[in-house]
């Protein structure tokens, strides 16, 4: 190729820029030089954007540029603007008692989202993102509670806690192991008769002996009728909901070994406002009393 | 190379000054500009009464409380599929137009098109038709200059703002919202949104123009991939207009004309890249009847200086055309006066012009027009129409939809019954308070539970939806209970009209964990 400029494609009659690769050559139709001006004109503005917003990384922050934004601050103003908009109806859940903030109380519902979020960040982690808990850890959904589903039993679980020993008001209570002082011919025949209670099948005449090892050592914290004792946490044996199960094998571990959870206390970690906001998303998640 | 000239990689743009004309599809193309311009300025301000509560604009698009009004229609975001269905017909009804008509979008009606006519109009009423712009062009910045391009300038704001303004009044309420964008009350978004308008308005009307089109659009491209052989689109008959020249000597000159062309290879193209036709070699083109008498194109240049792309249709089909058939106007006005028929330039299909090279005369309009593909088009079109229309008028005044709660799938109650949650969205399009009632229907055991309140009814407040929270519960040991899922009926109806709505949903039994 060696014609010059002037060459055109026969086909389009359009000017080539002389290239040529085994016979192929290219056509040139050229952009309009506004185009390139547009180039140069975001480069410039790629320039610019790099001094006026944070661009450059540098080891441990980026170049904040001379406007100074930052999405920080952004999210910042715009949650303080939330805030600010939901004054009203935070200082109302905050002044307010559990018992007045009736569903239809403008502050209800705001609590219960705030109540989400909280339950979410901080109880999520043992009770399960849906709340329905896991064995060993309650199910907060049903209608069952081992230390009472009002609101103020409620509050009052989340502020101190269960079984901990960094308050001093948390619940407390503890089973026995027994399998220190019972036989294990009488543990099977109490685990026969707590299987009889909660309506499950069982061995009759091994529950009938049970029944006595039951009013013996059992009775005295889960109720002669079995329902349990919520000023003792004691579970409710004749129901069909089971912390550690429901079957034979589990509950002759638990009344061997004895089993009970901890709960941490909250109140040193959450505000009032906000063990309200969660005491009101638990208490209507299905159980509430 | 290095010797030789650079290749210029990059054009300058060349200005074009269109010169008036008139005709038949100038004065079509004035009331489409006259009709599309006029709804688009005034649609916001049509009042429409939908009583107390509701807006009374006619057309509103309101963002912050997500509802879409038009006139009678009130669309909710989760109608949005109508929304889709209107862009699928106007898809559908640009394939249509395309196939018959080619490129008649870009000619007639794409805002592009409208706008720039606008400005030119206004071009031409202050600085004169094409001679006069072009001395003007020519001339250095004299005082007489610097105050029509002033003017020109002005008026083009003035424009450009009106466009910009009228954009915002389609998302509130127009004269409120005029009054606060004269106070400087109005939300900065607003502004804003006129300032780009403005901006892009200006730009494109009055400096791009044909720019876009040919460089930035990409319709051109996705057009030309649905034209065929029948698509009527503006062509000059050369076949009828060649050998072309001037008064008595037309012979001789298109015969030097030919040999020179013959001397220079192919014919240098015009701005933009010629189309090749398929099965057709644009170097050769067609064969020539042999013909011994000049051709009717008299080579006035006047479908040249009309043209608002600047280019020659006699060059052939090319990207840049966008078939807005001012030249047809201006070579008929040429043909009236030289006393030969019309249409030397005219709306030709490919497949007619192969008629008429072999002495046929061409199909009739409605040939091209009417035929299966453009038939397939028009029923598809109408069918999605006659769907959304059923869809419009079929939808319940009140819509319920139902999200199951699948953490956890359910929960055993201390009875042992087993309850599954449901979160339920009621929506209410009357104008006024309504209780709903649920009911759910699939299974005699299941029994329903409404958080948070006793009865089975639910007050949804005027146009608005409610969110309720909904518990099935079926006792144990029945069978919902024990089966792995049962199908069952969410029904809602309004107390007060009868009218009832429903939604499917499963509900979990007791399976092993
Ligand atoms: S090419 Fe694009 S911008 Fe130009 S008229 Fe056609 S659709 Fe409009
Ligand atoms: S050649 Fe020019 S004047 Fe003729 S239809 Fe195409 S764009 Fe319009």
């Amino acid at each position: 190729m060696m014609e010059g400029r002037t060459d055109r494609d026969p086909v389009t009659g359009t000017e080539t820029t002389g290239h040529d690769w085994d016979g192929i050559q290219e056509l040139n139709t050229p952009l309009p030089r506004w185009w390139l001006w547009t180039f140069y004109l975001t480069i410039v503005w790629g320039i610019g954007y790099c001094i006026a917003y944070p661009a450059w990384p540098l080891i441990d922050r980026a170049t904040a540029g001379l406007l100074g934004y930052s999405t920080r601050a952004e999210v910042e103003a715009q949650i303080a603007k939330v805030d600010a908009r939901n004054a009203e109806v935070a200082a109302r859940l905050a002044s307010a008692d559990l018992a007045t903030l009736e569903r239809d109380d403008p502050a209800y519902h705001y609590g219960v989202a705030g109540g989400a979020a909280v339950f979410r960040a901080h109880c999520s982690q043992c009770h399960g993102a849906g709340a329905a808990g896991a064995l060993g850890y309650p199910n907060l959904l049903d209608d069952d509670w081992l230390w009472g589903g009002t609101l103020d039993a409620i509050a009052a679980t989340v502020r101190h806690g269960i079984r901990n020993d960094t308050d001093d008001d948390a619940r407390w209570s503890e089973m026995p192991a027994y399998g220190e002082f019972l036989e294990v011919e009488q543990i099977a025949a109490a685990t026969e008769f707590v299987l009889q209670l909660s309506g499950q099948a069982h061995d009759a005449q091994l529950a009938a002996s049970g029944a006595v090892v039951f009013a013996d050592e059992c009775a005295s914290c889960h109720m002669e009728s079995g329902t349990g004792d919520r000023e003792n946490g004691a579970p409710d044996l004749t129901d069909a909901i089971w912390l550690y199960g429901g079957s034979r094998e589990s509950i002759i571990e638990s009344i061997t070994n004895s089993r009970f959870g901890v709960m941490p206390a909250w109140g040193p970690r959450l505000d009032e406002v906000e063990i309200k906001a969660v005491t009101l998303y638990v208490h209507q998640l299905g159980g509430g009393e | 190379m290095s010797d030789s000239e650079p290749t210029a990689l990059y054009a300058a743009r060349e200005p074009i000054f269109p010169r008036r004309v008139s005709g038949l599809f100038r004065t079509l193309k004035w009331w489409i500009m006259g009709v599309t311009l006029g709804i688009y300025y005034l649609t916001p301000w049509i009042r429409w009464d939908r009583g107390p509560n509701l807006p009374d604009q006619g057309v509103l698009i309101d963002l912050a409380g997500r509802r879409f009004y038009f006139f009678w229609i009130e669309i909710w975001p989760h109608e949005l599929y109508f929304v889709a269905g209107l862009l699928i017909m106007a898809g559908v009804g640009l394939f249509l137009f395309t196939s018959a008509l080619g490129r008649v979008w870009c000619g007639y009606a794409c805002p592009q098109t409208v706008w720039t006519d606008l400005f030119l109009l206004v071009e031409r009423w202050i600085e004169g038709d094409r001679n006069a712009r072009m001395r003007l062009w020519k001339s250095g910045w004299t005082p007489r200059k610097i105050r029509l391009s002033l003017a020109k300038w002005a008026l083009w704001m003035l424009i450009s703002v009106a466009t910009g303004g009228a954009w915002v009044f389609y998302y509130a309420d127009a004269p409120t919202l005029l009054r606060d964008l004269i106070t400087l009350d109005a939300a900065p978004v607003a502004y804003f949104t006129i300032m780009i308008l403005t901006g892009t308005t200006f730009v494109l009307g009055g400096f791009m123009r044909e720019q876009i089109c040919i460089y930035m659009c990409p319709w051109p491209r996705i057009q030309a991939a649905m034209m065929d052989e029948e698509t009527l689109t503006v062509a000059y008959r050369d076949w009828r207009g060649e050998p072309r020249g001037k008064g008595t000597k037309r012979r001789a000159l298109a015969e030097r004309a030919a040999a020179s062309a013959q001397a220079a290879g192919p014919r240098i193209g015009g701005r933009s890249p010629r189309i090749p036709m398929p099965g057709i070699d644009p170097a050769v083109g067609m064969p020539e009847p042999a013909r011994d008498e000049p051709g009717d194109c008299i080579d006035c240049n006047a479908c040249v200086n009309v043209c608002p792309v600047g280019i020659d249709i006699r060059d052939g089909q090319q990207l840049a055309c966008i078939t807005c058939a001012l030249c047809i106007d201006a070579c008929d006005d040429v043909m009236a006066r030289i006393g030969k028929p019309r249409g030397l330039i005219d709306y030709v299909a490919f497949s007619d012009e192969k008629r008429e090279r072999a002495g046929q005369s061409s199909l009739s309009v409605w040939r091209h027009v009417l035929r299966p593909r453009t038939v397939a088009y028009t029923t598809l079109w109408s069918l999605i129409g006659l769907a959304l229309l059923y869809a419009l008028f079929a939808r319940p005044e009140i819509d319920i939809t139902v999200a199951p709660v699948r953490n956890p799938q359910f929960v055993v109650l201390s009875d042992g019954s087993i309850r599954n949650a449901y979160d339920v969205r009621l929506r209410n399009k009357h104008g006024e308070d309504r209780p709903f009632r649920i009911q759910v229907a699939g299974d005699a055991a299941l029994r329903l539970d409404i958080e948070g309140i006793d009865a089975t009814q639910v007050p949804v407040p005027a146009d608005d939806m409610a969110h309720q929270r909904v518990y099935v519960i079926a006792s144990a040991n029945t069978d919902p209970a024990l089966a792995d899922a049962t199908s069952i009926r969410f029904w809602v109806e309004d107390v007060i009209s009868g009218e009832r709505a429903y939604q499917d949903s499963v509900f979990n039994g007791r399976t092993e964990q």
